[in-house]
């Protein structure tokens, strides 16, 4: 800080901060080159390709709301899988009256954000590991009552209708590009969130909760409004799991696995940061194919490196990166410039992150 | 008399709980830490008990004396190593590492013993059998042996923690660990004995869950770290006899809920659980929200 007020003192008409090194320009048009690339994709690969990409959406759209909830907010919840599961039951109850899936979807996930209010009244009672299993508990409740409807397939599921309409290669393109869309949306979302007031609350908080609510942050409303967008974005996808996979069953819609898929991704590619859950994703999604035919290993060994990284390295992959080479794909920090001394980041503190 | 029958094992049900519960208490209540994997380790515990029975053919009501040390020591060196590190750099680490070891062991009993349940001393004739008071209430031997365990690891827990210089260290630590440290206290061992008695409590619950039902790789999130969760805060965070009491009102809930549909055992447990996360979040021994 005192760095801060020294130059200020010194050349107060010659410094400036901005929230980028570079023109903001110049990673808004990377990002949309990158989009544009991506929508074209189906017309340039094998269906097989877009299916995994389909895969790599769903487990980053999740990453993402999971890195809001655990990375700033410091909600480490473990029943995310219930926002997953009630988003493609979603989609499957609006299917099922005549509802075109691809226009259930968005209406599934607010659907899934308004479950989440009474969900956060019951939960936001219990700290940290308290509340992760609180959740664990939530999620464990919410398919008991499900499969009691026979209306929606019992404990078995049901087939999700709507779709056979479609022809065999429009389908995957279709749910590829849907995808595709959730997971703009939901890193747009992240951005949006992490540059305004609420990011910066949530910047405190993710710093330290005692000087946040010291210094006047509404934790518990910030924590609340996080914890409904990740049941948004959850649903989404698990909306979009429900449309992908053509059917919705309550063991798989609600399994634990998703939950371990989003919080490994992150913690392997970077909590805190937006960049993190792309990189985690993309590991996750490699080791997947790779070990594909050995059953559950992947899921182990990614869960070992997920190990292994929050305790050796826990900033993640991207924290590595960003070490050496002070990068940001997603300018939401703020860097202070000086005319006579070249740039100096006035970055976010580092230290104490976790504790 | 229906009802009587049933509240009874619903009782008895309930000393199992408070079982998978101790340790999980206890580990929070010294170290603060919120294991995710204890529910995977207790059935770490009973497959050592299977392949003990299997390989020294000691008696199956006797093979916690050689399952309870193996799991101390698993317990002292996890915490020495992997949970002391992860207590180190915070809470949200602790969680994270946790839940990593929870989905690791899962998967990898399920990818060495495949997803087939199995029993801990199927045919036993003391675990099949069962005595009768009048001519509706039968009372098993099994339940009744596993709920007066869970009361006597209760009991010699509150007998060491009150009584013991072990357990006096272990009550200076949970206060507060720097304080103890400068008394000449190695904190970090005694975190680690914490964890070994934790463990054997562990290892004791999931011995009985393997005896009274069937061992299966996902039971261990599904039924046992949620069922013990759920009998902490029914019962009040951080209370021994409270633990007690939730497992009881958890197995009691249960066996009503199974009576008004077979379907609704678990679903009426877990309403119970809600029902006291809305109105006494502070348990039902605790006098003061923490």
């Amino acid at each position: 800080m005192s760095m801060v007020t020294e130059t200020t003192a010194r050349s107060a008409e010659k410094f400036r901060v901005t929230r980028s090194r570079r023109n903001v320009a110049w990673t808004g048009a990377g990002a949309l080159v990158v989009v544009v690339v991506l929508w074209r994709l189906p017309y340039l690969v094998y269906a097989g390709t877009t299916t995994i990409m389909v895969q790599a959406f769903e487990v980053l759209t999740m990453a993402c709301m999971w890195n809001l909830l655990a990375g700033y907010a410091g909600l480490v919840s473990v029943g995310q899988q219930a926002f997953v599961g009630l988003g493609a039951y979603g989609v499957l109850i609006l299917a099922l009256h005549g509802i075109s899936p691809f226009w259930a979807l968005p209406v599934s996930a607010i659907c899934c954000g308004v479950a989440a209010f009474p969900l956060w009244w019951l939960v936001s009672r219990l700290r940290s590991g308290y509340f992760a299993i609180a959740t664990w508990v939530l999620a464990a409740t919410i398919p008991l009552i499900i499969v009691r409807f026979s209306a929606l397939g019992s404990g078995t599921g049901l087939p999700l209708p709507g779709l056979s309409g479609i022809s065999s290669t429009m389908l995957p393109a279709d749910t590829y590009w849907i995808g595709l869309a959730v997971t703009v949306v939901a890193l747009a979302t992240t951005y949006v969130v992490m540059r305004g007031r609420l990011g910066l609350v949530l910047t405190a908080i993710r710093d330290d909760e005692v000087a946040a609510r010291s210094s006047g942050a509404r934790v518990g409303l910030a924590r609340m409004i996080v914890f409904v967008i990740a049941g948004i974005g959850c649903g989404a996808a698990g909306a979009l799991v429900a449309i992908s996979d053509l059917q919705v069953q309550p063991t798989s819609v609600f399994s634990i696995q998703w939950t371990a898929e989003m919080a490994f991704a992150v913690i392997i590619g970077g909590i805190g940061t937006i960049e993190g859950p792309i990189i985690g994703t993309a590991v996750f999604i490699v080791l997947q194919q790779e070990l594909a035919q050995y059953n559950a290993w992947y899921l182990i060994i990614f869960g070992l490196v997920a190990i292994i990284v929050a305790l050796f390295a826990r900033r993640g992959l991207w924290g590595l990166v960003d070490e050496y080479a002070h990068v940001r794909l997603f300018p939401v920090g703020y860097w202070l410039w000086t005319g006579d001394e070249g740039r100096r980041g006035l970055r976010w503190r580092r230290g104490g992150r976790h504790s | 008399m229906v009802w009587v029958n049933d509240i009874i094992q619903g009782i008895l049900t309930g000393g199992l709980y408070a079982l998978f519960a101790c340790g999980l208490s206890l580990m929070f209540g010294v170290m603060k830490v919120v294991n995710l994997a204890h529910g995977d380790l207790a059935v770490v515990g009973g497959y050592i008990a299977i392949g003990v029975i299997t390989v020294t053919h000691v008696p199956v009501l006797w093979s916690f004396v050689i399952v309870v040390p193996i799991m101390a020591v698993l317990g002292y060196v996890l915490q020495r190593t992997l949970i002391q590190a992860a207590l180190d750099r915070g809470v949200l680490t602790t969680l994270m590492v946790t839940f990593g070891l929870s989905v690791v062991i899962e998967n990898g009993l399920l990818q060495f013993f495949t997803a087939n349940s199995r029993g801990l001393g199927t045919g036993n004739a003391f675990i099949t059998s069962s005595f009768s008071i009048g001519s509706q209430i039968t009372i098993a031997y099994l339940p009744l042996t596993i709920f007066v365990a869970a009361v006597v690891v209760l009991l010699g827990l509150q007998y060491f923690l009150t009584r013991s210089k072990y357990g006096r260290l272990i009550r200076a630590v949970a206060d507060d660990k720097e304080a103890a440290q400068l008394c000449g206290v190695d904190y970090r061992h005694v975190f680690g004995i914490a964890a070994a008695i934790a463990f054997g409590t562990v290892a004791l619950a999931g011995m009985a869950y393997g005896m009274s039902s069937q061992l299966a790789p996902t039971i261990g999130t599904d039924t046992i770290l949620l069922f013990a969760f759920a009998a902490v805060v029914i019962g009040g965070l951080g209370s021994l006899w409270g633990t007690l009491l939730g497992g009881v009102v958890l197995g009691v809930a249960q066996l009503i809920g199974a009576q008004i549909n077979s379907q609704d055992e678990v679903l009426a447990g877990y309403i119970v659980f809600l029902a006291v996360l809305v109105f006494r979040p502070q348990g039902l021994t605790v006098r003061r929200a923490r």
